[in-house]
């Protein structure tokens, strides 16, 4: 379990780089401009937190099966 | 269902078009404007929903066939995690409706059935409520989930098409499969389709098994 999060944790990190490359690339820069890249973060932050919040009770709920 | 894969796939399907969606290429289209990447949110909620159902009324034929209490809980759950995402959808749909055409509720078939259909299923969950014996409860229930998802069926997905509707895909409108969703949208709303109806099996499946935890809690 430990080992799936943090290899989610790592590849949420290297989304940031690949933005960080993106925004050079696209010179063109309209979204860029736009700062659609905090969007971006900000829907993933609180995905990331119900996905985890989804995980942490699967786990309570496995624990408390395994209880009986 | 509870290994741990399909659930990891799911976060990272949703994960990855929530970032594709907001930053990828999309058609440019008069109106729309950017909100065409709504494409990637509001539809998958819906389609989500219909799968739900889809799970219930399939338990609600295996309840009927065995007997077996489990399936009854399983069909329930599968309703009230469906109407988590009618509600999303419905509540997107309406921010939606209101930018590109002007209202948030327009008189519109498509809309008109979707709230009907909303209704039928808490009236689903009403009617559970109000029968006291569990047996007759779960047959009772049963019964009417099966007659409850073909009409929804209809009600969302063939009566708009046979009138005018504004919504895509309805009334003469293209949908966007046909027009507008050129080759860069369909991955991307593919695998927010199937990302979010994995989140709403895991969601459900979460359910159900608190409530067979609860069940056995109380059956003692």
């Amino acid at each position: 379990m430990k080992k799936y999060i943090s290899a989610f944790l790592i590849f949420l990190m290297s989304m940031g780089e690949l933005f960080a490359q993106g925004k050079i690339e696209m010179a063109d820069g309209l979204r860029a401009d736009g700062k659609i890249y905090v969007v971006v973060l900000v829907m993933l932050v609180i995905f990331s937190a119900i996905a985890v919040y989804l995980f942490a009770i699967d786990r309570k709920i496995t624990k408390l099966e395994k209880n009986k | 269902m509870k290994k741990i894969w399909w659930k990891i796939l799911a976060v990272l399907m949703v994960a990855g078009s929530i970032v594709a969606g907001l930053l990828g290429p999309v058609p440019e289209l008069p109106i729309l404007n950017e909100t065409i990447r709504n494409v990637y949110f509001h539809v998958p909620m819906w389609f989500t929903m219909v799968f739900l159902y889809l799970i219930s009324v399939i338990y609600s034929i295996k309840y009927l066939n065995t007997n077996n209490r489990n399936y009854d809980l399983m069909a329930v759950e599968a309703v009230n995690t469906g109407i988590l995402f009618c509600a999303c959808g419905l509540l997107t749909g309406m921010l939606w409706a209101n930018i590109t055409w002007g209202d948030p509720w327009p008189n519109d078939p498509k809309l008109n059935g979707s709230a009907i259909a909303t209704l039928m299923y808490l009236a689903y969950l009403v009617l559970r409520n109000a029968l006291e014996e569990e047996q007759k409860r779960a047959k009772i229930s049963a019964i009417y989930n099966i007659f409850a998802f073909p009409i929804m069926l209809v009600l969302l997905y063939i009566l708009p098409k046979m009138t005018d509707s504004l919504h895509p895909g309805n009334g003469g409108n293209s949908t966007f499969g046909d027009l507008d969703m050129d080759n860069n949208i369909r991955p991307i709303f593919y695998t927010a389709v199937i990302g979010w109806i994995l989140i709403g099996a895991w969601i459900t499946s979460l359910r159900y098994r608190v409530r067979l935890i609860d069940d056995k809690k109380n059956s003692f």
